[in-house]
């Protein structure tokens, strides 16, 4: 027999075997109806614990990325002191972060498709437990004992079917978000350990500290030659500064030395030009 | 004829075409039979999109059974074998 029959089967056994051991077909109904709604609790649940394991899978993604940009900065940093080496060291850190990054990558789309599934499969059954619902109700208030039995069963069935669907939706996202949980867990205790902070930053990174303690010793030496040029230097300016000195003091002093030369005559012409510059 | 994918919900297929679907599931039964999973998947994909190309959403409030359940996408040959078995398929 073919798969999609068997599988059928399968749903409809099961539907019946419950079925079988209500006693009252209004009892069916509303124990149907009670187990519905957990059901439909239990997908809501569901759809809210693939979302905050999707969201931690983001997160740290987010930080993963920015190690990885990080180490990249870096790495053209160390290249353009000069030091390959430390290049290396923060080139090959960042292949680790970006495998990481590709593995949660994918993982992210696989808990992205089961929220999507799971939330579709929970307006299915949303759908059908209103409807179910209304059902229930008409089929209790025109009761007949042989006619409720046969549309009871039909409803049944057909619930059971879609409830026996969600019901397996919720095992495969509960073992993906387990899984998911798992490796969130796994990149956290690595990031506790420092395995993958180191490439982060922050006080442990080594990469970051030598570039630092270069770039430090390098502006220290950068204002080491520029004292020692302002040094080098220093005699130029007080040449020039000198020369005006030499000048201003000849325009000042002029009259004096013309004084001291022709006193008599120079200063009863300077004097009125004082005046008249004051 | 109404068919159910897992985990995709119902659709309402004319029953012309059941023909072809059980030609294709034949072959997807087979792989299960042979043991074949790499012939799984693919005989798995075609009888799927087949179902989705010709099939309708059925309304969402209805409450009628599928006479053709397909196990869903990405499913495996361990998968099929579980819900033929019935284990802990239907809950309630």
């Amino acid at each position: 027999m073919s798969v999609m029959k068997r599988v059928s089967m399968m749903f409809r056994a099961k539907a019946n075997k419950a079925l079988d051991r209500m006693e009252d077909p209004r009892e069916t109904l509303d124990y149907s109806y009670q187990t519905q709604l957990e059901l439909l609790q239990k997908v809501r649940r569901g759809v809210a614990d693939v979302a905050t394991s999707r969201k931690r899978v983001e997160l740290q993604i987010n930080q993963l990325q920015q190690s990885s940009d990080k180490l990249d900065r870096q790495a053209r940093d160390a290249l353009a002191v000069g030091r390959e080496d430390l290049a290396r060291d923060a080139l090959t850190r960042k292949a680790g972060v970006q495998g990481q990054l590709s593995d949660l990558n994918t993982q992210y789309t696989s808990l992205q498709g089961e929220e999507e599934k799971l939330t579709g499969a929970s307006q299915r059954l949303q759908a059908k437990v209103d409807a179910f619902r209304t059902k229930k109700e008409t089929i209790k208030a025109t009761y007949t004992a042989a006619e409720a039995q046969t549309r009871i069963n039909e409803a049944f069935t057909g619930i059971s079917e879609e409830m026996g669907d969600v019901g397996l939706a919720i095992q495969r996202a509960e073992d993906k978000t387990a899984q998911m949980q798992a490796r969130a867990g796994a990149i956290d205790e690595l990031m506790a350990s420092g395995a993958l902070d180191d490439m982060v930053g922050g006080p442990h990174d080594d990469i970051q500290a030598e570039l630092d303690r270069m770039g430090a010793s390098h502006d220290v030496d950068a204002e080491l030659a520029r004292l020692k040029g302002e040094l080098a230097q220093g005699a130029a300016p007080r040449e020039i500064e000198g020369g005006e000195h030499a000048d201003g003091a000849s325009a000042a002093g002029g009259p004096e030395a013309v004084s001291d030369g022709q006193p008599t005559q120079a200063s009863p012409a300077d004097q009125p030009q004082a005046g008249d510059g004051a | 004829m109404i068919v159910r994918i897992l985990g995709e919900g119902q659709l309402r297929v004319d029953d012309a075409a059941a023909s072809e679907l059980n030609e294709l599931d034949a072959k997807l039964e087979a792989t299960v039979e042979r043991g074949d999973e790499p012939g799984f998947k693919p005989a798995l994909e075609e009888l799927l999109s087949r179902v989705r190309a010709i099939g309708r959403p059925v309304e969402p409030g209805a409450l009628e059974p599928s006479e053709l359940i397909l196990p869903g996408e990405g499913a495996t040959m361990t998968d099929v074998r579980k819900l033929l078995s019935g284990d802990g398929l239907i809950p309630g």
